[in-house]
């Protein structure tokens, strides 16, 4: 009898689960199957699910419009180096914050959060002027500090999160055997917070790979990433959805697969710490 | 031998960037042009090969937006001397505002044979601030009725190629079918000074109706806007598609491709899109009339022209005019021409195209084109007199934020959320807050 509930609690929540999946998914799956269509087929009214004249005319049309590789390799530059320097300052700020706290600590942890609390069209203008004076304006280099600055308060709060999770006394042994600070932080507790450190860059780079505000703000010809491609495809004044489609499904492809490949370390780094 | 190490890397870096430095100086100009996501615009970079092999001295980068976000971007841009685009992508509600500023370059002195008087007339007008054009026209459009032809003769009646508004809620009557999801009339809802506001303030004009009085004091809670906006609201509400409130252009584009619009006011630009087989149901039964008017002597329609300029500031200020002259030019349309023949060339620039016979028979809707765009006045907009300029919109910087929340007041009002009354007295004191903080 309690096999049979267990059984069936098993099979509601599995179907639970799908269903919110797919519900998530569903705009993904819609837009992939779009950019399928002629634009005719894709404001078609009944909407047409799978049964339409399937057609790669919108890619060849994005492909021959627009320079796609160079959105993608700007898209994997911003991307890559802001979470790699977000990294490399984030771990030591964790690490001090988890292992030599002081009586402010949680503070200016508090603090870091609070400057996401802004919403980012508050210091527009601001940092605009100050790019202009700096020669910032659509270059890697201003957009890799800008989107590295914005996530850093998240990158700090995983590893702190991460690292309060790992004991104390291995660390104070360490030190005992006479390892330095460096090796303290390298050889010991990176090892032990891999997977923390591994979920923190991949959902740092989707969140810097997926940052539109900031991309479309101070970029032009030369910088524009991937979120830029897209909205140049986005019209008020027709009805260009196939084709927007197509760029959305181009844009976000290359970071499906590697969240597709790298799932299992990502579900693991963020329920890390979750169960005792 | 470290101090030789030194010595070497030292020059190798000096000489890195005095030859960049030179390089870069002597480098071809470029041009970045910032522009919006429309077919005209979209042709225009795939032809520019034409442009760059007559100039190989100048590169072209583009930048391609959606219009609300190009609109935000150039004119941060330009505000704080950004310096990112040497040509701009803008309209004739800013080129009058910034032309004044001194932000823009003037283009007086295009080359002879860009011919300057081919221009129609009211686009000329809309760009020109003290005697200098501001912006080269790259397309211009008003606004007309696009009307289902076998809709309207089903309801046994004949569409005047001058209609009035009775005639359009009278012929809304008659082609509504709602059991069959055909609406009589599509007209934009969405909020948005570029959107509903468009509309309603060219329609306020053809109603007798004016934002401000000839002293700037706002004009909502004049009888001629209550009349323009009860009419509006009736007319959508017994004849509109559902949740009329949220469309904007492109749903009623959506809704009359699919069939279910009778009739549909809106950008001229929308004719190629309704009469193009490939993705319009009713490509083949579509006909056009004027905007409608109210026998005052003003009809309804907007004027808009999507043109070129050049920021002051560019450091590409003549590679920059070469390639407005070459996009805004004759040779350009017989360009297009060739290659995609005359029914897509930009319209509503130029009168040669309109005398153009191989452009008269490729485009069924030319001449109402045509006379749609003269039929609007920019200077002289509506039937009382204004201090401003602008059909659908008011030449000053503060309209597009003040019509914005004019807008979400209008739409609620169509939405039901509150009554035309509410919606005016809203307008009437939000309008006179801000003109009074702006220092009007």
């Amino acid at each position: 009898m309690a096999r049979t509930s267990t059984i069936k609690r098993r099979i509601i929540i599995t179907i639970v689960a799908w269903g919110v999946g797919l519900v998530i998914f569903f705009p993904v799956l819609w837009t992939i199957l779009t950019s399928f269509k002629s634009e005719a087929q894709a404001i078609a009214d009944p909407p047409l699910f799978l049964f339409f004249d399937w057609t790669l005319e919108n890619y060849s049309i994005v492909q021959e419009r627009s320079d796609y590789m160079r959105f993608l390799w700007n898209s994997v530059i911003i991307a890559g180096f802001s979470t790699l320097i977000g990294i490399l300052v984030g771990v030591p700020a964790a690490w001090s914050m988890a292992f030599a706290p002081s009586r402010r600590t949680k503070d200016v942890l508090l603090w870091m959060l609070s400057t996401k609390m802004l919403p980012a069209v508050g210091v527009l203008y601001p940092i605009y002027l100050l790019f202009i004076q700096l020669e910032l304006l659509d270059t890697h280099i201003g957009l890799i500090i800008v989107v590295m600055m914005i996530n850093l308060p998240i990158i700090v709060w995983m590893l702190y999160t991460y690292f309060r999770e790992i004991p104390k006394e291995i660390l104070e042994a360490a030190r005992i055997d006479g390892a330095s600070l460096k090796s303290e932080i390298l050889y010991v507790l990176t090892p032990m917070a891999i997977p923390g450190i591994a979920s923190t860059i991949l959902l740092n780079f989707i969140l810097a790979w997926n940052e539109a505000f900031w991309t479309l703000n101070l970029t032009a010809a030369k910088a524009g990433p991937l979120t830029a491609f897209i909205a140049s495809y986005s019209s008020p004044e027709g009805l260009f959805y196939a084709k927007l489609s197509a760029a959305s499904t181009m844009a976000i492809a290359p970071i499906l697969i590697l969240g597709w490949f790298s799932q299992k370390q990502l579900v693991r780094g963020l329920t890390f710490g979750a169960v005792k | 031998m470290r101090m030789k190490s030194t010595v070497i890397a030292a020059s190798v870096l000096a000489f890195t960037v005095t030859f960049g430095a030179f390089m870069q100086s002597h480098a071809a100009s470029v041009v970045s042009i910032a522009t919006v996501n429309n077919g005209d615009m979209i042709r225009m970079q795939g032809l520019t090969d034409d442009f760059t092999s007559k100039n190989p001295d100048i590169t072209l980068e583009w930048v391609t937006l959606e219009e609300n976000v190009l609109r935000q971007r150039v004119t941060q841009d330009i505000a704080t001397k950004g310096g990112q685009f040497d040509v701009l992508t803008i309209g004739t509600y800013e080129v009058p505002i910034w032309g004044n500023n001194g932000w823009l370059v003037s283009l007086n002195d295009l080359p002879s044979d860009w011919d300057v008087d081919d221009l129609l007339p009211a686009i000329r007008n809309g760009l020109t601030v003290d005697g200098e054009l501001y912006a080269a026209p790259f397309y211009g459009e008003s606004s007309m009725v696009m009307y289902r032809t076998d809709l309207m003769a089903k309801a046994g009646m004949e569409m005047p190629n001058a209609p009035t508004w009775d005639f359009i809620k009278e012929a809304a009557a008659a082609m509504t079918d709602k059991d069959n999801e055909i609406y009589g009339v599509c007209l934009r809802g969405k909020a948005g000074w570029g959107e509903n506001m468009a509309f309603l303030t060219a329609t306020a004009n053809s109603f007798g109706a004016r934002w401000f009085d000839e002293n700037w004091k706002p004009q909502f809670d004049s009888e001629a806007w209550a009349n323009t906006l009860n009419y509006y609201v009736d007319l959508m509400n017994n004849y509109g598609p559902p949740g009329a409130s949220t469309n904007g252009f492109n749903e009623n584009l959506s809704l009359f491709q699919q069939g279910k619009c009778g009739m549909w006011i809106d950008a001229t630009v929308a004719a190629s899109f309704v009469t193009n087989p490939n993705n319009s149901t009713v490509a083949d039964s579509v006909g056009f009339a004027l905007a409608p008017d109210n026998g005052l002597g003003k009809r309804g329609n907007w004027l808009w022209a999507w043109s070129l300029a050049i920021p002051a500031g560019s450091d590409a200020t003549d590679a920059a005019k070469k390639f407005i002259a070459w996009a805004t030019s004759k040779q350009y349309t017989e360009l297009v021409a060739s290659n995609e023949g005359w029914a897509n060339v930009p319209p509503g620039t130029r009168q040669s195209l309109y005398a153009n016979p191989a452009y008269q028979e490729a485009a069924s809707f030319a001449a109402m084109t045509l006379n749609s765009i003269n039929a609007a006045d920019p200077i002289n907009p509506t039937v009382d007199p204004v201090p401003y300029t602008g059909v659908q919109f008011v030449a000053i910087p503060e309209f597009a934020g003040i019509a914005s929340q004019v807008g979400q007041e209008f739409s609620a009002a169509l939405a039901g959320q509150q009554t035309v009354a509410e919606a005016l007295e809203k307008a009437q004191a939000l309008t006179a807050d801000e003109m009074e903080a702006a220092g009007y």
